[in-house]
């Protein structure tokens, strides 16, 4: 089998298939609505400025069906405390969860039902708000605020029809301002802030069809007009599984050309875990190999020059070495151009354990503190030659957390691919962020009746509704518009302009799209106030004469000097 | 199976729908509308909830309702009934540990959700609490015994007196303090009556609740109860208590006199205010008890407690407005209730078409006091011609009592007595702090949003 390299382009179908690919995406976009969801609050711009803040613990709750959240447990074991800064302007205290909720903002779920039809869904006839439960502290109560508006429906992409599984109505997150130690901070000027959350089957069979997914479901919410534009006001989740491997959650993509890499990179990391399983098993480790041998080398780290331990043990803390029986030569297993199975404990030392400085941990398949240590570190710790031996530093009961996370990824190691969300990095791989929560952290609102629809509410939605994207993309193409130029057209509002000014002037259309499309967003990006530049406007400059046989250059030449000087502004 | 069972919550035409394609709750079905398919879970229905929809649970874990008519077949994939429970582990016992009891009578320290209604429904056992708040096994020796289960609207004079009753009986039997779970809506009430009814206790009498309710993650309901159990197990403070959350984070909370406290917002954490004085003492997970004043009963070793758990139920509070008619006050007398608190404007006032209906109640026996309703502040009647003119028609000041705590005096005193002086004697004689002698400088203080200071405050310590 060929494994493509970093420079290939991610559309290797063959590939792909072989190794079973799935992906599918949680694509969620705000909403253009003046309020948030659930209260009167204003929606503007961001501010880091606050003018208080709130101290909250998040504790675990049982499900709807009486069972505990996995995320939730794990998130429990942090004990992170969560300060929310509020600022006066944008937060009431609904959003400090010091009051109950509003009713839900009729016009976000007007905006929402035209998103729902232009998906082809199977609506609901009544909304139910349910809890979804975040333990990160990303939203003060515990939980989002959430609905489903319609599920089992359809996008076309590149003329394939992909499955939509649903569309949610729900209240945006906080903003992370920092998260050091045990203490995470948030800004609270987004939460709230109504959002919709398109979730595609996982049908596409590359990286790149990932993005294409993307691209579309973006070119449809620009068209819907009904949603935010522009940097903040979306993002992707990504999930991404293999044959034999389980579905990660990559979150919060906020461009989509990040997405094929990630996807990429995930796949080949669920396939090298795989790959490590068996090395383990052939091995002879079973679940319990892991279940004892640590010891307190705190005097050997005393001994030691490293850049996070020796501060850790100087402050008190103190340094425990976990045992691996017969896995040495595992933690080095490289799951990525940058990363070994050595990098997911680290992970998870950090996230649950809350040690984070870098590097927290030290392991014997990288023996840069010095083979005299090690020696030393593993007769104290009693370890054999076959063994690994990972030690790690800081207060006594992060540690004691710790010891026990790194038991708990070895032990996920021999059962193939945890499920988990992770972040992405810059080059395209991804680390640790949570366990992957599952249907158990739903439960009902029992703070907001249900919200039924009627006919009235389906037939607004469904006149307001533009046609479908297809037919627009296919109207544009029969004017002469390139692919490129359509996507351009569509990658802002702006296509609305070209649409107003289409019948009112002799330009070609291909010359039009791109004044529009183009030329427009480089002036704005120059600083000219292009905001001027409307369908009268247009219509003023080449509304007559020979403004038909205008190229590009000339039909942008005569634009730029209507906005520079003003002579055609109203 | 019962019908009510088999289609829990359902009625009219979301039931028929059921029972036309005979499919009942729990069952795992695939559902087809005129909207398109669905698969899921069909829910019991809320009762509040109209009987047009039917409930699926989807396999994502959301929730969404069906229109009964759009409804046109539905096929039955199996069952799968939720078994909601929350984890029991048995409480640990060391006898090193303080003996604490945890009498309920309601609100939400542990809880589940109720289908048939949607409202929450508390929890309670020493196993279901060990299992959601673990902590209280390292504080105390928990014992729990459930009074009632009610919303805390719901509690009266049979609840008190029975409450009362059940925390004498506690004390004699030697337990080293007492945490009451209470809905908080009416916990200032039941403090009171209970700081006249159990009188000079030995011990602390803690009650709690929480504002949010203990299936939010964010529930200030564990921690409540940590306060109280840390409050009832280890601190000197033998009183009646409130304890609940100073400011709003999750930071400490604060231990109320029980006849100077009253709940100031409707949904807010930081809800339980000590009114014209200062609260008794902080308490946190990190301090324990800190005392912010010396003057408290402490706790005894002996076991003699004073129950004295009778009322009156005939007693009203009238909450005086601008342009009130004297039928108002004519009403309560007529129908035969013996005791009036009047809420009145500044400093105790009523309006002069009230006076001779008030004349007229204190003529039939009817014993009429004063308090006031900016909460904060005495009465005092003899500034304005108004007050005078009202005491000499027998309105009696009743100083800087809270109106809610005078109501429950007065039903308390007029299970003893009817006579007209005894019944004064008894109400302006302080029995647990309902009348205080002076109001210190700071027992007024509510902070006002928007000054430079207060802001400058606000940015500096957590809310």
């Amino acid at each position: 089998m060929r494994e493509p390299d970093s420079a290939n382009s991610f559309d290797d179908l063959e590939f792909y298939a072989a190794i079973g690919l799935q992906c599918g995406l949680e694509v969620h976009r705000q909403l253009a609505t003046e309020h948030k969801l659930f209260c009167a609050c204003p929606v503007r711009p961001y501010s880091p400025l606050y003018d208080a803040e709130i101290l909250r613990h998040m504790r675990p709750t049982l499900s709807e069906l009486g069972e505990y959240d996995p995320t939730a447990l794990m998130e429990f074991k942090t004990r992170k405390q969560i300060i929310y800064r509020l600022n006066r302007d944008t937060v009431c205290t609904y959003e400090m969860d010091d009051a109950p909720p509003f009713a839900l903002n009729r016009d976000a779920l007007e905006r929402a039902l035209v998103v729902a039809i232009m998906l082809n869904l199977n609506l609901v006839d009544e909304l139910h708000v349910a809890r979804k439960q975040y333990l990160d502290g990303s939203i003060p109560t515990g939980f989002q605020r959430t609905c489903i508006l319609g599920v089992g429906g359809r996008i076309t992409v590149n003329g394939r029809r992909i499955g939509v599984r649903q569309l949610g109505l729900e209240e945006d997150a906080c903003r992370e301002v920092s998260d050091v130690g045990h203490t995470r901070t948030f800004l609270t000027d987004r939460l709230s802030i109504p959002l919709i959350e398109v979730v595609t089957e996982s049908q596409a069979r590359t990286p790149v069809e990932a993005a294409e997914f993307a691209r579309v479901i973006r070119r449809l919410c620009h068209l819907s007009g009904v949603v935010r534009t522009g940097l903040g006001t979306v993002r992707q989740d990504v999930n991404v599984s293999i044959h034999g491997g389980s579905r990660v959650e990559i979150k919060g993509v906020p461009r989509i050309r990040q997405i094929p890499p990630l996807v990429h990179y995930e796949a080949l990391r669920q396939k090298a875990l795989l790959e490590a399983r068996e090395a383990a098993k052939a091995r002879g480790l079973g679940p319990d190999a892991f279940d004892e041998g640590d010891e307190d080398v705190t005097a050997e780290v005393r001994r030691l020059d490293h850049p996070v331990f020796s501060q850790a043990v100087a402050e008190g803390g103190r340094a425990r070495a976990v045992v691996l029986r017969r896995c040495a030569g595992l933690l080095a297993w490289p799951l990525g151009p940058t990363r070994t199975l050595a990098s997911e404990v680290s992970d998870r030392v950090r996230v649950v354990a809350c040690l984070d400085r870098l590097p927290n941990i030290a392991h014997t398949d990288d023996p840069s503190l010095g083979q005299a240590w090690w020696r030393e570190v593993r007769a104290r710790a009693g370890a054999a030659d076959g063994d690994a031996v990972v030690v790690v530093a800081g207060p006594r009961q992060d540690v004691a957390t710790a010891v026990e996370e790194v038991r708990i990824r070895m032990r996920e190691a021999l059962a193939g691919v945890p499920r988990e969300t992770r972040r992405a990095l810059p080059n395209g791989e991804t680390a640790f962020e949570r366990v992957l929560p599952g249907p158990d952290r739903m439960y009902p609102d029992t703070d907001l009746p249900p919200v039924a629809l009627n006919d009235d509410d389906f037939e607004r939605a469904r006149a307001r509704a533009p046609a479908p994207l297809e037919e627009v993309e296919a109207r544009w193409r029969g004017l002469g518009l390139s692919r490129a130029q359509v996507d351009a057209l569509l990658f802002t509002d702006r296509f609305r302009l070209f649409d107003e000014a289409l019948p009112r002037v002799r330009l070609r259309p291909t010359v039009l799209a791109y004044l529009v499309a183009d030329f427009l967003t480089g002036l704005g990006r120059d600083g000219v106030d292009v905001g001027r530049a409307d369908a009268d406007l247009l219509a003023s400059l080449y509304g007559s004469g020979t403004a038909g046989t205008l190229t590009q250059k000339e039909a942008a030449a005569q634009l730029r000097e209507a906005l520079s000087d003003g002579r055609h502004a109203p | 199976m019962s019908g009510d069972e088999r289609w829990k919550g359902y009625r009219g035409p979301a039931r028929e729908a059921l029972i036309r394609f005979g499919v009942g709750v729990w069952e795992d079905v695939w559902l087809r509308s005129r909207k398109g398919e669905f698969r899921g879970l069909v829910l019991p229905r809320n009762e509040t909830a109209d009987d047009r929809h039917v409930v699926l649970k989807l396999e994502t874990g959301y929730n969404v309702g069906i229109a009964a008519d759009s409804i046109l077949d539905v096929v039955s994939k199996g069952r799968r009934e939720a078994h909601y429970h929350i984890p029991e582990r048995e409480f640990p016992t060391d006898p090193d540990k303080p003996r604490v009891t945890l009498l309920g009578t309601g609100g939400t320290i542990a809880s589940r959700l109720d289908y048939r209604t949607g409202a929450v429904i508390p929890a309670f056992s020493p196993g279901e609490l060990y299992g959601s708040v673990p902590e209280l096994a390292d504080i105390c020796n928990l014992r729990t015994e459930k009074l009632y289960a009610v919303f805390s609207e719901n509690m009266g004079p049979e609840q008190w007196i029975g409450l009362a009753t059940a925390v004498a009986r506690e004390i004699e039997s030697g337990v080293d303090g007492i945490v009451i779970g209470h809905g908080t809506d009416t916990m200032h009430h039941t403090a009171a009556v209970l700081s006249f009814m159990v009188q000079d206790p030995p011990v602390p009498i803690v009650m709690v609740g929480s504002q949010r309710s203990s299936d939010r993650p964010s529930s200030d309901a564990a921690l409540n109860l940590i306060h109280a159990a840390l409050t009832a197990a280890r601190s000197d403070i033998a009183e009646v208590l409130v304890c609940m959350f100073g400011p709003t984070s999750d930071r400490y909370g604060l231990l109320h006199r029980g006849t100077r406290v009253r709940k100031m917002h409707s949904s807010s954490r930081s809800t339980f205010r000590t009114i014209g004085d200062i609260p008794v003492a902080l308490v946190s997970r990190e301090e324990g008890v800190r005392p912010l004043r010396r003057d408290y009963r402490k706790r005894r070793k002996d076991r003699r407690v004073r129950l004295d758990a009778v009322f009156d139920d005939r007693v009203g509070i009238v909450y005086y407005y601008p342009g009130m008619k004297p039928d108002v006050v004519d009403a309560l007398v007529e129908r035969g209730y013996r005791g009036i608190v009047i809420a009145g404007t500044g400093l105790g006032h009523v309006n002069k078409p009230l006076y001779p209906a008030l004349r007229r109640a204190v003529d039939a026996g009817v014993h009429v006091f004063m308090t006031v309703q900016t909460l904060w502040g005495y009465v005092q009647m003899y500034v304005y011609d108004t007050g005078r003119d009202l005491m000499d028609l027998g309105v009696v000041p009743a100083a800087n009592m809270l109106p809610e705590v005078a109501y429950m005096k007065l039903g308390w005193v007029l299970g003893h007595t009817h006579d007209r002086d005894e019944v004064r004697r008894l109400m302006r004689t302080p029995v647990a702090n309902e009348v205080t002698p002076r109001e210190p400088p700071d027992g007024y203080l509510v902070l006002q949003g928007g000054l430079p200071e207060v802001e400058r405050f606000l940015k500096k310590h957590r809310m």
